[in-house]
């Protein structure tokens, strides 16, 4: 939780907006995993949000349907993944965030993994279909181990519970770009900007941008407004289209390198 | 925050992206508001009556009861609602819904084709436009249930993802709603999903309870000592059992997808083999790995293939009120056959694993005891899969 905010901090003093690239961990193992994760970090990425598959991701697209599939089918669970995290936090001192589907967690036990996480160096979890209303044992869990819930508000989320939701996240609150699932779009929606600005009225936390952002122009346009950019599915795509383990490390790794320099103040 | 409505003990609850939250925050208030208003209801019940064909009759089974020589046993005739299942009651209900919530689109996922023709048939009646996920396994195994759809003037979109079948097609039809929640209406098929859902189904469902209740006492002046249903995520199940809940002395009992056997790993029993988990919207008892992933169900029946059930049948089932056993494959092929036979009715395979329990349960009962069992569904959807089946059977028909 205290990278998080040291980091978030750091970056608003220069007016920075932060770039955290997302890789489905296991995909297509987590050797692979880890690689990407070292090389992203040293390319610029401000944090790393590290997806745990699951069997059936309801709020993301084919992209990382695709990835979650290829994790799972080399057997990627959320212990060899908390391997993963010690191993890469001995290396590098980048913020780590899990993303991932509840089941798994619940799975291995809330108290038992919020134990586990905050002993690997876990600094946030993210899990999109946990509601504070029924996540709240987890999340207090988490914190109470200095992990921290970061929870995601959409364009649909009234003014009320948004109000909520922005008070109860750590580290920084996610913001939905868009009614829809995940993947690389054409455009940034036209409301997000609007959205965006309707929890700066309400709070000073730092607010990450994810779901469709697929270009540096796309980043550059939201860092305008943002704390942060999430990009998920658009390096998937970059990995997808790459022929080998090397052409996929460096094409992501680029490309990851050119989204920050899109981030950076001119 | 304050805990999220919608928990039965330990399951239900709403688990769900944050972009849906809004939407089920909206039907929440029309179950809450529009639903219970007379003109809702005088609409629903009109149509329930001059449209689906109910109330259905409750047969009494004279040849399986002296066959089985144990208790009285009486047939639920769901199979003789308009589109030959129960599952018309549930979208009668949300068709309606929908409309007086203005939104023009519905969307459905569909197992065996049943809930699929049944929210085709609702929104032509209606109006709306619709459109129906389908495992792409089901679409090739219930072909002429789409054919069907298609009829009825919706489109189906088959579903490659994952297992082919029907909790992909939830999987499918709920990205779809994360992407139009705006305007369109998701009408879940069973007593499943994220609150409102489990509640709003069961409600619409329980006509199938209330007119059993009222016509056992009708015919036999007393209620009855056993309730049988099958159960995939359980609509047609609860929709009987809820009515009798207050009645301590009716026992109920949810059949289940033992596909090929519980030792076979290849079953959809979650709540004999299942554990707890969070699933599609809701906590309840999933297929699961030791990881947390869901892995995919197997059962003859396309409605029955779910590795998840309705979260309240696992609260029945934790408290004791209800008892779920298992059925195989070859229990309800056989039992589909003895009912065709017996009572001239040709259950749906879905149905015919209740029959099945009722042959091993209605002999250890006295000869006053009475039965009530759920014919949630007609066969004639299963008849070519049927056919195939006995065909390669050794033996064939017997």
């Amino acid at each position: 939780m205290g990278r998080l905010q040291d980091r978030f901090r750091e970056l608003r003093g220069r007016g920075e907006c932060a770039l955290l690239p997302f890789v489905t961990a296991g995909d297509p193992d987590l050797e692979f995993t880890e690689a990407l994760v070292l090389a992203f970090a040293a390319a610029g990425a401000d944090g790393l949000e590290i997806g745990v598959p699951f069997s059936d991701p309801i709020a993301d697209g084919p992209t990382i349907q695709r990835a979650s599939q290829r994790a799972l089918a080399s057997h990627t669970s959320l212990r060899r993944i908390l391997e993963l995290v010690k191993r890469v936090r001995a290396k590098v001192d980048v913020p780590l965030v899990l993303m991932g589907y509840a089941n798994p967690f619940f799975a291995m036990g809330e108290e038992r993994f919020a134990v586990a996480a905050a002993e690997v160096g876990v600094d946030g979890v993210i899990c999109p279909d946990l509601p504070p209303e029924e996540g709240e044992a987890f999340y207090g869990a988490l914190e109470a181990k200095g992990v921290g819930p970061i929870l995601l508000a959409a364009p649909t989320t009234r003014p009320e519970r948004l109000t909520r939701l922005a008070a109860r996240t750590r580290g920084f609150l996610y913001y939905v770009a868009l009614t829809g699932v995940t993947g690389a779009r054409a455009a940034v929606s036209a409301d997000l900007r609007a959205g965006v600005a309707r929890v700066r009225e309400i709070s000073d936390v730092p607010v990450c941008v994810g779901f469709g952002v697929s270009t540096p122009e796309q980043a550059r346009e939201i860092g305008g407004f943002a704390d942060g950019v999430v990009v998920a599915s658009a390096i998937i795509d970059r990995m997808e289209r790459a022929p080998t383990r090397e052409e996929k490390l460096d094409v992501a790794t680029r490309f990851v390198a050119e989204l920050k320099a899109a981030l950076r103040p001119a | 925050m304050t805990q999220a409505p919608g928990h039965f003990g330990a399951y239900g609850g709403r688990y769900v992206p944050e972009t849906l939250v809004a939407a089920l925050d909206e039907l929440e208030e029309a179950r809450l508001h529009v639903v219970p208003s007379d003109a809702f209801q005088r609409e629903l019940d009109d149509l329930l009556r001059t449209y689906a064909g109910r109330p259905t009759p409750l047969t009494f089974a004279r040849r399986i009861t002296e066959d089985l020589g144990g208790a009285r046993v009486y047939l639920k005739r769901e199979d003789l609602a308009h589109t030959g299942a129960h599952k018309i009651n549930n979208v009668l209900g949300q068709a309606l819904l929908a409309r007086s919530m203005g939104k023009r689109r519905v969307i459905a996922e569909t197992g065996a084709g049943q809930h699929g023709v049944a929210t085709a048939t609702a929104c032509a009646l209606l109006g709306l436009d619709c459109e129906v996920y389908q495992g792409a396994e089901d679409v090739e195994r219930q072909a002429l249930n789409v054919f069907r759809m298609e009829l009825l003037g919706a489109r189906v979109l088959p579903v490659e993802a994952g297992s082919r079948t029907l909790k992909d097609a939830i999987n499918e039809a709920m990205r779809d709603w994360v992407t139009n929640v705006r305007d369109t209406y998701y009408c879940i098929g069973s007593t499943m999903g994220p609150h409102p859902y489990p509640t709003l189904v069961r409600d619409f469902q329980r006509v199938i309870g209330v007119e059993a209740r009222r016509q056992i006492l009708e015919v036999e002046g007393r209620l009855p000592d056993v309730l049988v249903a099958c159960v995939g995520g359980g609509s047609n199940a609860m929709g009987l059992f809820h009515p009798f809940l207050a009645d301590g002395g009716v026992r109920m009992i949810g059949c289940e997808a033992g596909g090929e056997g519980l030792a076979s790993g290849r079953h959809g029993a979650t709540m004999t083999a299942g554990v707890a988990g969070i699933f599609h919207g809701q906590r309840t008892l999933v297929l699961s790995d030791d990881d947390g992933q869901i892995f995919p169900a197997h059962s003859i029946s396309a409605g029955l293939d779910y590795p998840g059930v309705g979260p309240e049948h696992a609260f029945l089932r934790d408290s004791g009120r209800a008892q779920y056993v298992a059925v195989t494959d070859a229990e309800a092929l056989d039992a589909l056959q003895y009912l065709s036979r017996m009572e001239g009715i040709i259950p749906a395979l879905e149905s015919a694993h209740a029959i099945a329990h009722l042959r091993r349960l209605a002999p250890t009962l006295a000869n006053d005891a009475i039965v009530i069992v759920n014919l949630s569904g007609r066969g004639d959807k299963d008849v070519m899969q049927v056919r195939e089946l006995l065909r390669s059977a050794v033996g064939g028909v017997h």
